[in-house]
């Protein structure tokens, strides 16, 4: 059973009995009427075998259907797919048991980040007294593949975080499509013993990833039992349209029985309505779409409710994370999958800051604390995203991890037992006769045990700058130099004479030499 | 091989154990002698007071203050360490008598001034002074400064703290430098002062020797006054 993330002993549920059952009525009712759109050939035909009605159109130069999906069919597919998914790791101590039916968390990275945002102490001085004054300068560079290493690196050593999604796009000019699935995948598994989840960009490399992870895993049998890569398909494009190509990867990846996000991500106000209601209608019943394809294609396959519903800026109609209205979404979908018993993949903490500081910490915050409220098995875009999800910075993600510690430690039980309260009482009676009337001594042995929660460990000595981004950057730097835990010389090598695209810096051991 | 005595009583103020009722910062150590029984059982074997003071209780303290410094112990190690010397202190007090040590390191008295009830900030000052090896008057909360010259001549003290946590009593600590001076006793005892509103500048401002930020600098400015003497 997996021991990472935390349980949450009482779910914050956003919606009534009634109104998950009306929200589930209402996705089932959108997915018969309008229907969904459906690019994608194989899935309609999976779908009319179950009375789905169909109709054929003409989107531009696109073959599309209308298929009007019974609620029996999408019933049935809930029923066929497992409550419980289990992501694999290279060490067993961090694999992640997802049961729908339990209130685990687990917090991940992720997604896909342009921008690696470099921080650089600079020294100024003061133009009033001359004095020396240190500043973190933030410079922009394109993600490649040495960053994504470096990622996956430091991922490994937060102990918050339980799974990696690539969180670095990769731009190097030998990276092409028919290459660039085999390397991140590989930079990720030989930098981190993490689960690895992530997307394919070309449904002809998924064949080699999979290798690959036989390789590390051990065999075909053992990948199935101990699965170190899961995937990640965006199949639906709202509002309800089911994308030819990424419906191929989704059918495929059923059927080798590893575990998939159904990932869907519409924008209130503009592919999916703003308000509460029908926004959690339209991306249930998106999800339930994915979901049914997903189980048509292999009945109990493993599949992951994930929606990433998110509100638009009225502005500029840019995705907005750090909102209220966010939290809204999200709770209820969570709600939703747990009312289905399918895990569920959710999302919190990305900033819409451009910047680690104080209007990244208020929206990181409110979604790192709230989400996780509602329990739901996944929560992605965790550590570091900043500029919506543009940018990828890690002291950001450092610091992200300390505020996940946080809200972990907010979930402790409160420990009111008879038991307790009568040590209480001891306690209480003993400092009230010793000189000073002091708890320390009880503090201590607390603080010994664990019981304290640490504080925050960036806080510096100046009384009128905030060092806390200075002080990250000191300790990402110290990770930087910890030794990573790669894959063995044999696996690597063997993975590097079997699939073909891989490129040989990679490889730590070939390189030595 | 059993641990020497001393290196026991060292280990025993680390670990803040002021009797076998104690807990350690180990399990599995109530029931096992804590500091009081171990400086009890030193004396027994004859061994001398000075010994058991300087390398025993003064030693154990010495390295909770390394290990404070270095980020290994925290406040509630420092003050169940002190507690655990005071407790050793005690046993050893009768002993002490007469061989000019009864003081330790010097006497202080302590006081929250005049119509100011806190006393936490001052508690741990206490505790800390005493487990650092000084002996301490603590008269409490809301003290007159009459009453804490008072105590201070009577004692033969060597240092006056004085605490305050409120900008509306803290001006009450000159009433105890004034006091002092009234008496003829500025020039053998010196005053320290500390509290939140407190600092360098009002120290000299009221015509105090000194001012300590935490528990922590009290005993360094206790420490550099008994050490400068009757410099003032």
């Amino acid at each position: 059973m997996s021991e990472r993330g935390v349980i949450i002993s009482n779910p914050y549920d956003r919606l009534s009995k009634e109104q998950v059952e009306l929200i589930d009525k209402t996705s089932l009712e959108l997915l018969q009427h309008p229907g969904i759109l459906c690019y994608h050939e194989e899935s309609v035909a999976l779908l009319e075998k179950t009375g789905a009605i169909i109709k054929k159109t003409k989107e531009g130069e696109h073959d599309a259907w209308w298929v009007s999906i019974p609620p029996g069919a999408v019933k049935e597919a809930l029923e066929t797919a497992p409550s419980k998914v289990t992501l694999g790791a290279r060490v067993p101590e961090n694999r992640v048991v997802l049961d729908a039916e339990k209130t685990r968390v687990h917090f991940g990275s992720g997604s896909e980040t342009n921008y690696w945002l470099e921080v650089e102490p600079e020294t100024y001085i003061s133009k009033d007294n001359k004095g020396e004054r240190v500043f973190p300068i933030m410079k922009k560079k394109r993600g490649n593949l040495e960053l994504l290493c470096r990622s996956a690196h430091l991922a490994d050593q937060f102990e918050n975080l339980d799974f990696f999604i690539r969180n670095v796009n990769v731009q190097d000019a030998d990276i092409t499509t028919d290459n660039k699935d085999v390397n991140v995948f590989f930079a990720a598994l030989n930098n981190l013993t993490k689960p690895v989840i992530s997307g394919v960009a070309d449904l002809e490399q998924l064949e080699k990833v999979v290798k690959m992870a036989e390789i590390i895993a051990g065999g075909s049998d053992e990948l199935r039992k101990n699965p170190l890569v899961a995937f990640i398909t965006s199949v639906i494009k709202s509002p309800l349209q089911v994308v030819d190509e990424t419906a191929e990867k989704l059918i495929a990846i059923a059927r080798l029985g590893l575990p998939v996000v159904i990932s869907t991500s519409p924008q209130g106000g503009s592919t999916a309505p703003i308000d509460d209601v029908g926004m959690v209608a339209q991306v249930n019943a998106e999800a339930l779409a994915g979901i049914t394809i997903n189980q048509l294609a292999n009945p109990g396959a493993p599949v992951i409710y994930g929606a990433v519903p998110v509100r638009a800026r009225m502005d500029d109609l840019h995705d907005m994370y750090g909102v209220p209205e966010f939290c809204h979404y999200t709770m209820a979908c969570a709600q939703m999958a747990r009312y289905y018993k399918v895990p569920c993949y959710s999302t919190a903490g990305v900033g819409d800051a451009k910047v680690p500081g104080i209007q990244a910490t208020m929206e990181k915050m409110l979604t790192h604390t709230m989400v996780p409220l509602a329990a739901p098995g996944l929560v992605h875009y965790a550590f570091g995203l900043l500029d919506k999800t543009q940018t990828f910075c890690p002291e950001q993600a450092l610091l992200d991890n300390h505020q996940i510690g946080m809200i972990k430690f907010l979930q402790r039980e409160s420990g009111v037992s008879s038991d307790t309260v009568e040590k209480t009482k001891k306690v209480v009676e003993e400092v009230m006769h010793s000189p000073y009337r002091m708890y320390a001594r009880y503090a201590r042995g607390m603080l010994r045990r664990g019981e304290i929660f640490s504080g925050f460990p960036f806080e510096g000595e100046l009384e009128d700058q905030d060092q806390t981004l200075l002080l990250a950057h000191e300790k990402i730097k110290e990770m930087e130099q910890t030794e990573v835990k790669h894959l063995s010389e044999e696996i690597c090598n063997r993975i590097f004479d079997k699939i073909p695209g891989l490129l040989p810096r990679l490889n730590p051991y070939r390189e030595v030499k | 091989m059993s641990k020497d005595i001393i290196e026991m009583i060292v280990d025993n103020v680390l670990q803040g154990r002021r009797n076998k009722d104690d807990e350690g910062i180990e399990e599995g150590t109530v029931g096992q002698p804590g500091v009081a029984e171990l400086v009890g059982d030193a004396l027994e074997k004859g061994i001398e007071p000075d010994k058991i003071l300087l390398e025993g209780l003064s030693r154990g303290m010495e390295m909770v203050g390394e290990k404070y410094e270095s980020g290994e112990y925290f406040i509630p190690d420092m003050l169940t360490a002190a507690e655990a010397v005071e407790a050793g202190m005690e046993v050893m007090e009768p002993h002490l008598v007469g061989k000019g040590e009864s003081g330790g390191k010097g006497k202080i008295v302590l006081a929250t001034v005049e119509k100011d009830l806190h006393d936490i900030g001052k508690n741990l000052v206490a505790i800390m002074l005493k487990g650092a090896g000084f002996s301490v008057t603590d008269l409490g909360i809301d003290v007159p400064a009459a009453r804490i010259v008072e105590v201070a001549e009577e004692e033969g003290a060597d240092i006056i703290g004085l605490s305050a946590l409120l900008n509306t009593t803290m001006i009450n600590m000159e009433d105890v430098v004034k006091e002092l001076e009234q008496k003829g006793l500025r020039q053998k005892v010196k005053v320290m002062i500390g509290g939140a509103p407190t600092s360098d500048d009002f120290a000299r401002e009221i015509g105090a020797d000194t001012y300590g930020k935490d528990a922590f600098a009290a005993i360094r400015e206790a420490d550099k006054l008994l050490k400068a003497g009757g410099d003032n």
